[in-house]
């Protein structure tokens, strides 16, 4: 069942990833369309600037992410001996070099990883976390940041928001440049055509996000499954999801734009299932007590 | 005719050269993947070892310790030590290994069940150190035995799949054993994590 999982989760990423990439495409596409007639421009436009914009993201480093979320540093086991511990031994049965630990003085419990390959990898955790949860179930949430580090998680979520910001890009981009040049050449375009650009255009910002949470939400649940692999006791990643959940204070310190890396969604916003970062943890719950 | 028979004898060869890279390369490929996987049975048995060691250097301190405030526990100490020493036998199988490190485990249960009854040895500091030190090492020992397992499945998988499984027939990759849990110890474990920490 685990494996079986696991398995699923990573036919479902890749097609989903693929699916984004043609949608940038066809936003691009659509674009040069509604323009001049043809397609091509705006597929190299949307490549081009897809592109260097994944690899501006992909390149900037954990110690902004941590900054962001005002995380400290934790360098030696000393302090917090068995949650360095956790992260060692995770990361052991994981067969990843160990992660960067840093804690983030907020009385929220919660949790993320950031690293774009596992030799750049780094998990955070709240005081909260290890305040209200007890040792087996933090290593529960440890098995799950260092899940979300071997499986590339990370890269992948961080190609999906960039991914989105082109859209958005290229979608106001294509609006503006519409109402600049209301030229009469409309004579070579099919109007059906020219509807379904139309709409693209004007919903895609909208759509690249729900697919974006998508993925977010489609890697949790390979997150868990995974976690499970590690440390083989559901039952405590389970107890540590329903703690989690059961707290509606939010994470102070968690920036929206890093919402979607945590454990749980640091912000407890009510948005619908579609918008949600996170699958609803009554679901991951109920998944994790079937394995 | 020349040309058409020339042209058969040129594809023929081609296929003939191409089915022998393939060959190779597979071969390459395969014994290569058996290596590493080889490789990592026994950097997870070295990462087991190492505790086990860190363990063995750890128990005369706890002893000595336990010694100054529970005399009367003499059986109990011997009991401890003689466990230790069998530890450490080169000999043994790994399987017989684990099983003299089960036994060390149960018996170092008692020793800290011991701070119940003396409670001037509850509060020592060194006591809880030590304590907290073999935990973390218990601990380690559960997970790298863990990792040590799931190697050797993907090892013994890799050795007995197609085409590897030919592989490693002419090269002698031998498939290795699992180590086993008795039932009661995963019991043990796992109730030491939920009380949280002994100390």
């Amino acid at each position: 069942m685990m494996y079986k999982q696991i398995e699923r989760n990573k036919r479902h990423s890749v097609f989903i990833v693929a699916g984004f990439i043609i949608f940038v495409l066809a936003v691009g596409a659509a674009i040069t369309y509604l323009m001049n007639g043809e397609i091509f421009t705006g597929m190299i436009l949307a490549v081009v600037l897809g592109g260097t914009y994944t690899m501006m993201m992909l390149m900037s480093s954990t110690n902004v992410v941590m900054r962001m979320n005002h995380a400290q540093e934790v360098k030696d086991g000393s302090q917090h001996r068995r949650l360095w511990d956790a992260v060692g031994n995770m990361a052991m049965v994981a067969r990843i070099p160990r992660p960067r630990l840093f804690i983030i003085k907020d009385s929220s419990p919660n949790a993320f990883a950031t690293g774009t390959s596992p030799e750049k990898g780094a998990v955070a955790v709240t005081t909260g976390l290890l305040d209200r949860l007890n040792h087996e179930e933090i290593e529960g949430v440890i098995a799950h940041e260092v899940a979300h580090i071997r499986n590339y998680d990370i890269r992948l979520s961080t190609i999906a928001v960039a991914l989105v910001s082109v859209v958005a890009i290229i979608s106001d981009l294509g609006i503006r440049m519409l109402f600049f040049s209301r030229g009469g050449n409309n004579n070579n375009k099919h109007p059906i055509l020219l509807i379904f650009a139309l709409v693209l255009v004007i919903i895609s910002p909208l759509v690249a996000m729900m697919i974006r949470m998508a993925i977010s939400r489609n890697r949790e649940y390979l997150a868990d499954a995974s976690a499970v692999e590690l440390t083989r006791n559901p039952g405590a990643l389970a107890r540590a999801l329903e703690k989690i959940s059961g707290v509606s204070q939010p994470v102070r310190e968690a920036s929206g734009a890093s919402a979607s890396i945590y454990f749980s969604d640091p912000l407890k916003r009510k948005t619908a299932q579609l918008f949600s970062s996170h699958p609803p943890p009554k679901e991951r719950i109920k998944r994790l007590y079937n394995m | 005719m020349g040309t058409g028979l020339g042209i058969g004898i040129g594809i023929f060869i081609i296929v003939i050269i191409g089915g022998i890279a393939l060959l190779v390369i597979t071969w390459f490929t395969s014994y290569n993947r058996l290596v590493k996987y080889r490789n990592w049975v026994e950097e997870a048995w070295a990462q087991i070892d190492v505790q086990l060691k860190r363990r063995y250097d750890l128990i005369p301190n706890l002893v000595e310790t336990v010694k100054g405030y529970a005399q009367h526990e003499q059986e109990t100490l011997t009991q401890v030590i003689e466990a230790r020493n069998q530890m450490n036998n080169p000999d043994n199988s790994r399987n017989e290994q684990m099983a003299a490190n089960n036994q060390v485990e149960s018996m170092m249960g008692r020793l800290f069940a011991l701070r119940e009854a003396y409670p001037d040895l509850k509060a020592n500091q060194n006591f809880q150190q030590l304590q907290e030190e073999l935990t973390s090492t218990e601990n380690k020992i559960a997970y790298s035995r863990q990792l040590y397992n799931s190697t050797v499945m993907e090892y013994n998988t890799k050795i007995q799949s197609i085409p590897t499984n030919i592989v490693a027939g002419l090269h002698n990759f031998i498939q290795q054993e699992m180590l086993e849990t008795p039932a009661e110890q995963r019991e043990n474990v796992k109730v030491d994590f939920n009380t949280g920490d002994r100390s």
